[in-house]
């Protein structure tokens, strides 16, 4: 017996699906968020050189990773939007692009909330918060050229040959920290060496980022919903719903 | 096929030749923009000395930018363009021939201007040379990275502004970098480095952009 890889890629199947999903994930978003929050808020130790306001790392550190990672996932639907030509890839890819840009405005907020009292400044010209920012304008630069395109066919297609030009940037943003020598702190998480933070500082911090992976995957099923929707209303399943809704 | 690139090159550059201002109003743009910083931040010499490798940078990536629309509008309105792809000859090929004759057009002009306006900031003699140089090996890869850009927003309403923010962040390395020549050369290090990185962008960018830009094209045209 064959298995049908496409069976969820039609709009029909995937809708029921992604709203059961999307209510799942929420509600595990917000499970991980309380506990996340209260571990980074209230159990973390007060960190020796930085005071109180390293508690946003508890926020920042999750936020940064998810706009770059939703980055390469939105670039991925839309590698395979391309290569099968399925229509549900693009609407995802558009579907991921509004939660990724305000996971980037949040790393940017958050960050520069930090550096007032650590650096004793808003901004620096440093490699990750300029390649941050970049970041920031290539989700816009997606958002942009899919809205200014009516026939969502092209627009999908053209919005996925843009977020795969894009993805080259994502490697340039880890690496800029290797590259240019700059004040941002290298990263204190990593797969190769220990850890250099307290344990429950590091446990608070990978909750929340899971809190944010759970908050985006509900998000964007959410989003997507509502494209195949206004996408497909001209078909039977999406009429009868929006009467059974109504 | 080669007989058929030139052909694509010498007619861009003959329909650019009778349409000179085109190319004139490029370089005016980047003259202009490049005399109006020292109106703005002060004549002292030091100071026009250190931004000056940024300025010049600037100034010629938003000229680069400007001509943009150009490379495959006209061909586009006229029909020209759903001939070539039809044609024998591979759309890559195609679209890197056409880059390469936009390049000479709007991108070879301000490369052999800069040294002149360079003078204007009283950079040293060698580093005109390094800072035209950085200049020659970038343009040509923000002139790529462009046709990617000007082929997805084809016939678009407001394609001008949507280029410049879809095209200006991927600019940026090109740009990091392309400045950073100069700089490097200032301060002893020498522009090495950042040079080899440009020609490392450059032989990238014109193995795989031709391709995207390719791609690009037939979404919009189809």
């Amino acid at each position: 017996m064959s298995i049908n890889w496409f069976k969820y890629s039609s709009p029909q199947i995937f809708f029921p699906v992604a709203g059961r999903l999307a209510l799942g994930f929420g509600v595990l978003a917000v499970l991980a968020c309380a506990v996340g929050l209260y571990l980074g808020f209230f159990v973390a130790p007060t960190d020796a050189q930085q005071g109180e306001s390293y508690r946003i790392i508890f926020i920042h550190v999750p936020a940064a990773w998810m706009s770059m990672f939703l980055y390469v996932i939105m670039a991925f639907w839309a590698g395979i939007g391309l290569a099968f030509n399925t229509r549900l890839s693009g609407m995802m890819a558009s579907a991921i692009a509004p939660t990724g840009a305000l996971f980037t405005f949040i790393a940017l907020w958050t960050g520069s909330f930090w550096g007032k009292p650590t650096w004793g400044t808003w901004w620096v010209w440093d490699a990750r918060l300029t390649s941050e920012l970049i970041l920031l304008f290539l989700y816009f630069g997606f958002m942009a050229l899919q809205a200014s395109i009516d026939d969502p066919r092209r627009a999908d297609k053209a919005g996925a040959l843009l977020a795969l030009v894009g993805v080259v940037n994502v490697p340039i943003i880890y690496f800029s920290v290797k590259w240019w020598n700059t004040l941002h702190q290298g990263a204190s998480v990593s797969l190769t060496k220990a850890p250099t933070m307290a344990a429950t500082m590091l446990t608070g911090m990978l909750i929340m980022s899971f809190a944010f992976w759970f908050y985006s995957i509900a998000a964007i099923l959410l989003r997507a919903r509502c494209i195949m929707l206004e996408r497909e209303r001209s078909a039977d399943w999406a009429g009868q719903y929006a009467r059974g809704a109504a | 096929m080669i007989a058929a690139l030139r052909c694509v090159i010498v007619r861009d550059l003959r329909l650019a030749a009778r349409r000179s201002s085109d190319v004139l109003t490029v370089v005016l743009f980047f003259v202009i923009v490049v005399s109006l910083f020292p109106l703005g931040i002060g004549p002292e010499p030091k100071l026009l000395r250190t931004v000056a490798p940024g300025v010049l940078w600037v100034a010629a990536l938003l000229a680069s930018m400007l001509a943009l629309g150009r490379v495959f509008a006209a061909d586009h309105a006229d029909g020209t363009l759903e001939q070539m792809m039809l044609g024998a000859t591979p759309l890559g090929l195609v679209v890197a021939a056409k880059v390469f004759a936009h390049w000479l057009i709007s991108g070879l002009p301000l490369v052999l201007i800069s040294p002149v306006l360079a003078l204007q900031f009283d950079l040293s003699q060698e580093l005109l040379g390094v800072l035209a140089l950085s200049l020659a090996l970038g343009t040509p890869v923000l002139s790529l990275i462009g046709a990617i850009g000007a082929a997805l927003t084809l016939g678009l309403r407001g394609a001008g502004t949507l280029l410049s923010l879809l095209v200006l962040p991927l600019y940026v390395p090109v740009l990091v970098i392309g400045a950073g020549a100069a700089e490097a050369a200032a301060s002893g290090l020498g522009g090495h480095a950042q040079l080899l990185l440009l020609g490392a962008m450059l032989i990238f960018a014109g193995a795989f952009a031709p391709w995207a830009a390719a791609v690009a094209l037939r979404i919009s045209v189809e």
